[in-house]
């Protein structure tokens, strides 16, 4: 490593470009190439954008000699400017590992073996159809990701929905983003990021609710961070438990107890309620729900959350100063709020300060409900979520009818007796036996899972027949029958769509490793074998590559909020990220949804009636056309309630999971990335001072956390955390663990060995952010 | 004071059929840990429940009405579990099975407590008592929401119970 990208990785955001409110953000080019070799060396450049995080950053990658040597970021797109992040840069060098899966395997006489491509599919279509046959399509389910391409998920969900005619499809996006989805449908009628990332060149607030943005986001940081090095800079609102990097540069910083999120929230809408702190003619024009908010907010005081959330009241009243001052506010929501206790709830009300503000469709005001993978807005709008395609409404019989027109299918082929089926629902059907064959695609749930003792325990039941399609073997593909190995990155076409909801394209640069298949090959091949036919008798799966599965997804998108139909491949390549809807009328794409009103909300055109926000209960149609008879903004407001698990005795702890900049997911790639790798090798624990020297702790001592679901080992690091609360990040699984099998098995590693497996009644994910430990010294 | 016989007789029916749904979402809890959004989801109901006892126990009171507003002991087992026991001939019931009978239980306790405190609503308005009404107006929203839930639960759950069968 040179001293340039040593200096690099000591600063993880680059050198400051400052700018101004207003002005364009300037161009930075970033960019990391194997060693011995520079961009005048590159044979082929070919477009992309980052698979490491949901941001969207777009780069080429430089090819020599059929292999990839480097990557250099797109100055020209809008989401960057040029800039990469640490995991852009060094990333891609885990797509050489000689680690990589080349041969399809299967399992004989207990032990997985390779195999040839058409024995694995044939097996896995074999499996499919005898248990059709035997037990129905209520028998299969899909589990797949939120790091593969809009043409994969289309196929899927084609193939699930259409051809299986299952109700049981759902991606690990509803471990990091089904709260966004879920967020956006209550308020607004339907997913889809009102802002975009170019409201930070305008915002006055930028208001961050449990974002820590400079790791999860890094280049969206960097241009934060230039605003702020700049001319009348922005303030931040900052609400996290961690005084993070984001934290030290705020205005106001709120470190609420664990689980309370709501609390707080509803505090600050309060403030703006008692202060009239409110734009009225905006929410009387584009809302519904006023009067009942105001109502149920009147006992909402910051004197009471404060007790809750052990925040002092004065601070509360700050952070809602804060917003009731300026109109310019973007407000960013992340897993700190949608992995927490009443998620949905709290989501919402961020929502709701905005809509209050009358902070919408114009620059430097808008919400923006973040995602936590590359391609999590993909798996939701393409129907792989436990969404409907085009986010499509279950309950809605015309929506129906729509995709059974797309599909050329009977509509009573299509699942609609309910919401799809969400994974933590799919894992209990498996567990009581009902779903005897589940395949996975792109994702390692026995690291990322909760409560991972119960996650091996499903996995390895007998009636379950498991697919694990993936680029190297992982602790899941242990549990297969079946592994399937796939291309990534790099190494197959498709498009992808960030948390702006600006679609790249993303080029196939190089070959697959051996044998491995694009997972839109794996799927086409498992559709034929299957022989999938509409209702005319002709194949249901007529696309066979990545352009013609682009074309097939665009016509699904037509008149829906997520409208690709103005798109092509050549035009991505050309131009770099577009936004959609991009449409023959917005051929550029949008830059912000709802700057002319709500558009999307109406009974007849909304992707959902609304839920409880606190039970999760269905709103039915006839409740929704009377409550939004005219298609507005819905102002609907949520009470606390106390966490599920609290301090105990025994548990004295409050228990987070989270990331580092360095690692994505299970570390499968990252793990395998030395410059990354080298500066996050192994789990450890974060504590606050006082809590620290209570225990006898100091930086670098051996701990183990220990939940009533298991206990893990790890190195403490003291920090400026809230006092009570530890901080574990869960990338760390067993592929890598020194001591070999052995230690493995121990499982005494991965965060989600503690985690419990309680999720928000609204949008079904997991709470990873709200549990119980004690920590104890190794002696 | 009139009314103050029909105020005995639609307090002390929404007393009971809150006491039951208590009784009931506890069980319903205790009895499905493993299906894990139904118990903590039912716990957070019993909660509400219970608050509804307290207020109705408060406002009984301040008619002289005596009513417990802490009626509720440790979960029994609920007539739901038994009914189930009962439907599958004495077989073990399956556990899918059980716990449709016990959700459709929930439902119908809850509608129950629905018309209760309809019947106390309707009573409130006719004595032209605002502190009555004010108590139906807090509370009875919150009972439909259970009815909501169970009705959704139903739904959600109820293919794959049967379809596996």
């Amino acid at each position: 490593m040179d001293a340039r990208e040593q200096h690099r990785l000591q600063r993880l955001w680059g050198e400051r470009t400052p700018y101004a409110a207003g002005e364009t953000w300037p161009v930075r080019v970033d960019e990391h190439y194997a060693e011995g070799v520079t961009a005048d060396d590159v044979d082929a450049w070919f477009t992309t954008a980052s698979l490491l995080h949901s941001n969207g950053d777009a780069m080429r990658i430089g090819v020599r000699d059929g292999r990839i040597v480097g990557v250099r970021g797109r100055d020209d797109d809008r989401v960057n400017h040029g800039r990469l992040d640490v995991k852009d840069l060094y990333g891609w060098q885990a797509n050489l590992s000689r680690d990589r899966l080349t041969q399809p395997l299967v399992r004989r006489d207990g032990r997985l073996e390779p195999t040839d491509w058409d024995t694995a599919i044939g097996m896995v279509a074999d499996r499919t159809k005898q248990l059709l046959a035997d037990h129905g399509p209520g028998s299969i389910g899909f589990y797949t990701t939120g790091q593969l391409f809009a043409e994969e998920y289309w196929t899927l969900t084609t193939i699930a929905r259409a051809g299986i005619g299952t109700h049981h499809l759902d991606g690990n996006t509803r471990l990091c983003t089904a709260t966004a989805g879920e967020a956006l449908k209550e308020t607004f009628g339907s997913d889809g990021q009102p802002a975009s990332y170019r409201d930070v060149d305008h915002a006055e607030v930028i208001a961050l609710f449990g974002h820590n943005v400079a790791e999860t986001q890094p280049v969206l940081w960097m241009r934060m961070l230039d605003r702020l090095a700049g001319p009348n800079p922005p303030k931040l609102l900052v609400v996290d438990p961690r005084r993070t990097k984001v934290a030290e540069q705020a205005t106001v910083h709120l470190a609420p107890r664990s689980g309370t999120n709501l609390a707080l929230l509803d505090a600050l809408l309060h403030e703006l309620l008692v202060n009239d702190w409110v734009d009225h003619d905006f929410v009387d024009a584009h809302t519904v729900g006023f009067d009942e908010l105001r109502a149920r907010a009147a006992d909402w005081t910051p004197a009471w959350a404060s007790e809750i959330c052990d925040v002092p009241a004065e601070d509360i009243r700050a952070a809602a100063r804060l917003l009731g001052a300026h109109t310019r506010i973007l407000a960013t929501v992340l897993q700190g709020v949608y992995q927490s206790h009443q998620a949905t709830a709290a989501a919402v009300q961020v929502n709701n300060l905005v809509l209050l503000r009358g902070a919408l469709g114009k620059p430097g005001a808008g919400v923006l409900q973040m995602n936590g993978q590359p391609t999590a807005q993909n798996t939701r709008e393409c129907g792989a979520n436990g969404d409907l395609p085009g986010f499509r409404n279950w309950a809605n019989d015309e929506h129906i009818e729509q995709l059974a027109r797309i599909w050329n299918v009977d509509p009573m082929q299509v699942p609609h007796h309910g919401p799809p089926t969400h994974a933590m629902n799919i894992f209990r059907y498996a567990e009581t036996g009902s779903v005897r064959f589940l395949w996975i695609s792109g994702t390692n749930l026995a690291v990322s899972l909760p409560e991972l003792h119960r996650i091996r325990s499903i996995l390895a039941s007998e009636g379950l027949f498991v697919v694990v399609q993936d680029i190297f073997e992982t602790e899941t593909t242990a549990f297969a029958d079946v592994v399937l190995p796939a291309a990534t990155w790099g190494e197959k076409t498709g498009i992808f769509t960030n948390a702006d909801r600006t679609v790249h394209l993303s080029e196939q640069a190089v070959e697959p490793p051996g044998e491995a298949r694009s997972d839109l090959d794996i799927f086409l091949a498992y559709a034929r074998a299957m022989d999938f036919r509409d209702k005319d008798g002709r194949p249901l799966v007529h696309w066979n590559d990545p352009e013609s599965a682009f074309a097939a997804w665009q016509r699904a998108s037509a008149g829906r909020p997520c409208d690709y139909t103005g798109l092509t491949y050549a035009k991505l390549r050309e131009h770099g990220g577009i936004q959609w809807p991009c449409t023959a009328d917005a051929p550029l794409g949008t830059e912000r949804l709802y700057t002319d009103g709500i558009s999307w909300a109406s009974a007849d055109l909304s992707e959902s009636y609304g839920r409880d926000l606190v039970t999760g209960a269905s709103v039915e149609e006839v409740e929704y056309r009377a409550l939004n008879p005219d298609g507005k903004a819905v102002l609907k407001a949520a009470e606390y309630l106390p966490p599920h698990e609290i301090p105990s005795t025994d548990y004295p702890f409050q228990l987070t999971t989270g990331r580092t900049i360095f690692h994505f997911h299970t570390r499968t790639k990252t793990g395998r990335t030395p410059e990354l790798n080298d500066q996050a090798p192994d789990v450890w624990a974060e504590l606050n001072a006082d809590d620290a020297a209570q225990l006898g702790v100091g930086p670098g001592t051996l701990v183990d956390i220990c939940s009533p679901r298991g206990r893990i080992r790890a190195a403490a690091r003291i920090v400026p955390i809230r006092r009570g609360l530890v901080f574990v990040p869960w990338h760390y699984g067993y592929w890598d663990v020194q001591g070999g099998a052995d230690a493995a098995a121990a499982h005494d590693r991965a965060a989600n060995e503690l985690t419990i497996t309680d999720w928000d009644p609204v949008s079904k994910q997991p709470l990873f952010k709200t549990a119980v430990c004690r920590v104890e010294v190794v002696r | 004071m009139t009314g103050e016989a029909g105020s005995r007789y639609a307090l002390s029916k929404v007393h009971q059929a809150e006491d039951d749904l208590v009784e009931h979402l506890v069980a319903v809890a205790e009895r499905h840990a493993t299906e894990h959004e139904v118990h903590h989801v039912a716990l957070d109901l019993a909660r509400w429940s219970r608050e509804h006892l307290a207020a109705v126990a408060g406002t009984a009171q301040a008619r002289g009405i005596d009513l417990d507003p802490h009626p509720h002991g440790p979960s029994r087992v609920s007539r739901a579990a038994q009914r189930a026991t009962a439907v599958m001939g004495g077989r073990r019931p399956e556990p899918g099975v059980l716990l449709l009978e016990d959700v459709e239980q929930l439902y119908l306790l809850a509608s129950a407590a629905s018309l209760a405190w309809e019947l106390l609503g309707q009573h409130a308005k006719a004595q032209r008592d605002a502190d009555l009404l004010g108590v139906v107006t807090t509370c009875h929203p919150r009972t439909l929401r259970q009815v909501r839930w169970a009705n959704t639960t139903l739904r959600t759950v109820s293919p794959q119970v049967l379809g596996s069968l």
